[in-house]
């Protein structure tokens, strides 16, 4: 390679891509069979709960589609089953498959926009507290450290039993999974308020933002455009490990009856809903939603563990 | 010191202000309070009745100073579902919590300061690596997916316990127990077990941790070369010195063990106080989940507070540092 060559391709600003290619997180990401197992599981779950109405053999809220006739069938593999039932039934005659495949979906969604709303107002109010300080922060900081010393499944049962309290008795099926995904949001933000303001006050100390204030940069620009794209990577591995516990916060609420109502079931109401037939020994209605929200739970978990270590470079060897 | 105790009460007094502003508040905007009280077909001059009775006409700060001395009282006044003072509800149903707890605590502790010591002692014998890897399971799974499991296996199954409740129990007049009874062993022993899943996998981990630490250090080999004998030097010069940590953690995560309660309770329909907070939100039964509220978050102050005065007569930077 000559010279001039040189100069020319390293002179082009490289693309989004080729960054990516090049970047140390994807190196390690293809060297670590787990992380690599792990965002495959979560991947297929996304996409095939998201797509649940294509790839579901049944539609389970469709009541042409549904039969009493069919109900409680165990499982295609099992004496006894209809192979038009791979996971077998539940009392309604829905297929357990179809219904996973739609709880599932639900608890994702709820799971991502708990997390969602977790992260925005910790970042939020994170990013605020380490630039400006002062009273905000010492007020802001105060009620992060008390609400960290309570269980965060604690609280969000508490103040999604609050939540349901306030609402009209008919109107909280309706609105259950708005009160569901605000407890949980409302119970996680203190991480991440945390965590941001730490960062915050390493980024701010440096020079960029000590330019940027001399030019005369609004304070909320500043924070926008300059911190907090330098704090995000922490919060990245935060969100992940945080949509785990979020998806199973969500099943806890929704176990323990407080949560996604059976009309449109997540996996915690699947989970519910079979507890009652254990009993007379249809394991199969509990069964697969629970191993299904197990594994979902656990390829996220491992994941994020990589994700954090990755990320991380006192970690790297 | 005393700024350290001041700052930590002032914390304290501030998150009871909130939760009983939110127990408050409960009261008077979750439906109507008279509504609640007598039911939609009472007559209007019953009504007008409670109404002065509970001086609802009052303004809001003084109906709530009076709800605060109320409370301080222990009186959160009358459920309205099953019609009796809460305060007696709760201490009804507050053995029941207790003895959960006790009984998980304990079973966390011995079998977590056991297998901890064993883990740290054997790194890598099999049976600490088959330990190790199903205590991560302990974590990872979510507690009532334990509880089903353990359900199904042990009571429907193979039909050895119950499956849910609280029976055998004794009545000493201001406490019920079910510890003195077989039956009442029969149940408490599978939530106890769920409930101490969590707990008893962080006490292995950090006993273990410790051990292997200490295991390195200068008076540990000294015991050796004494010529103490294996059992002398890993019980009684290296357990004992890794238990202080251990002691900590115990005390913080008895809030946590209540926390769990809730969901162990209503799994196993045990009738504590975690089980009927979950009845009460089903039946918006206000003065219960008012009760509960501030009960939950009386005991974290205290436990919090506790364990930080704790820390701080441990650790002189604490002490002297805390600014």
């Amino acid at each position: 390679m000559s010279v001039t060559e040189q100069a020319k391709t390293s002179s082009k600003a490289p693309t989004r891509l080729a960054r990516f290619l090049d970047s140390d997180l994807l190196y390690s990401f293809l060297r670590t069979p787990t992380a690599m197992i792990a965002a495959a599981i979560t991947l297929i779950f996304i996409v095939a709960t998201l797509f649940a109405p294509y790839i579901a053999p049944y539609n389970p809220f469709d009541p042409a589609q549904i039969s009493l006739w069919d109900g409680k069938l165990p499982p295609s593999f099992v004496e006894g089953g209809d192979e038009r039932f791979f996971l077998g039934t539940d009392n309604q005659g829905r297929d357990m498959l179809s219904t996973i495949l739609y709880g599932g979906r639900l608890s994702i969604i709820v799971g991502l926009a708990a997390v969602f709303l977790g992260m925005l107002l910790g970042v939020t109010l994170g990013v605020i507290s380490g630039y400006i300080g002062g009273a905000f922060d010492a007020v802001i900081m105060r009620i992060a450290d008390v609400q960290l010393t309570i269980p965060g499944i604690l609280l969000a049962i508490l103040i999604n039993g609050i939540g349901r309290s306030f609402l009209p008795l008919d109107m909280r099926e309706e609105f259950a999974i708005y009160v569901v995904i605000l407890a949980i949001g409302l119970s996680d933000w203190p991480q991440f308020a945390r965590m941001t303001r730490g960062a915050t006050l390493v980024e701010a100390s440096k020079e960029y933002i000590a330019s940027a204030r001399v030019i005369g940069l609004p304070s909320v620009l500043i924070m926008w455009r300059h911190i907090m794209p330098n704090v995000m990577r922490p919060v990245l591995v935060l969100a992940t490990l945080g949509l785990a516990n979020a998806i199973i916060s969500e099943a806890t609420l929704s176990f323990l009856g407080q949560g996604i109502p059976p009309t449109t079931p997540s996996l915690g109401t699947l989970i519910r809903v079979g507890n009652e037939f254990l009993f007379s020994g249809l394991w199969w209605i509990t069964l697969f939603p629970a191993i299904a929200l197990v594994i979902l739970v656990f390829a996220v978990n491992l994941f994020g563990d990589w994700l954090r270590d990755a990320l991380n470079p006192k970690l790297r060897s | 010191m005393l700024s350290f105790i001041a700052r930590r009460l002032a914390q304290s007094i501030l998150v009871m202000g909130i939760v009983t502003v939110v127990a408050f508040s409960l009261f008077n905007f979750v439906g109507d309070p008279v509504n609640n009280m007598v039911g939609v077909d009472a007559t209007l001059e019953r009504r007008a009745e409670i109404r002065l009775k509970l001086k609802l006409d009052d303004p809001v700060f003084v109906q709530y100073a009076r709800f605060v001395g109320n409370i301080a009282q222990g009186d959160f006044g009358v459920s309205y579902r099953i019609k009796q003072p809460v305060d007696q509800l709760i201490l009804a149903r507050l053995p029941a919590t207790l003895e959960l707890v006790f009984v998980s605590a304990l079973i966390s502790l011995f079998v977590g300061v056991v297998a901890g010591v064993y883990t740290g002692i054997h790194r890598n014998s099999w049976v600490s690596r088959l330990i190790l890897s199903s205590s991560l399971i302990g974590v990872s799974l979510p507690t009532f997916i334990i509880g089903i499991a353990l359900i199904y296996i042990f009571a429907v199954d193979l039909r050895w316990l119950p499956s849910s409740g609280r029976s055998g129990t004794i009545d000493l007049g201001w406490w019920t127990t079910s510890l003195l009874t077989f039956d009442g062993w029969r149940s408490i022993i599978l939530p106890a077990i769920t409930l101490s899943l969590f707990q008893l996998t962080m006490i292995l981990r950090l006993v273990r941790a410790e051990m292997m630490e200490v295991m390195q250090t200068d008076y540990i080999k000294f015991a050796r070369a004494r010529g103490l004998s294996e059992r002398a030097v890993n019980y009684g010069h290296a357990l004992r010195n890794t238990l202080v940590p251990v002691i900590t953690i115990i005390g913080l995560n008895i809030g946590g063990l209540i926390a769990f309660s809730v969901i162990t309770e209503t799994v196993f329909q045990w009738p504590g106080t975690g089980l009927m907070f979950i009845q009460a939100v089903d039946f918006v039964d206000v003065p219960i989940m008012a009760a509960y509220l501030v009960f939950v978050a009386a005991l974290f102050v205290v436990i919090n507070l506790v364990v930080d005065l704790l820390y701080a007569v441990v650790d002189p930077r604490i002490r002297l540092g805390g600014s």
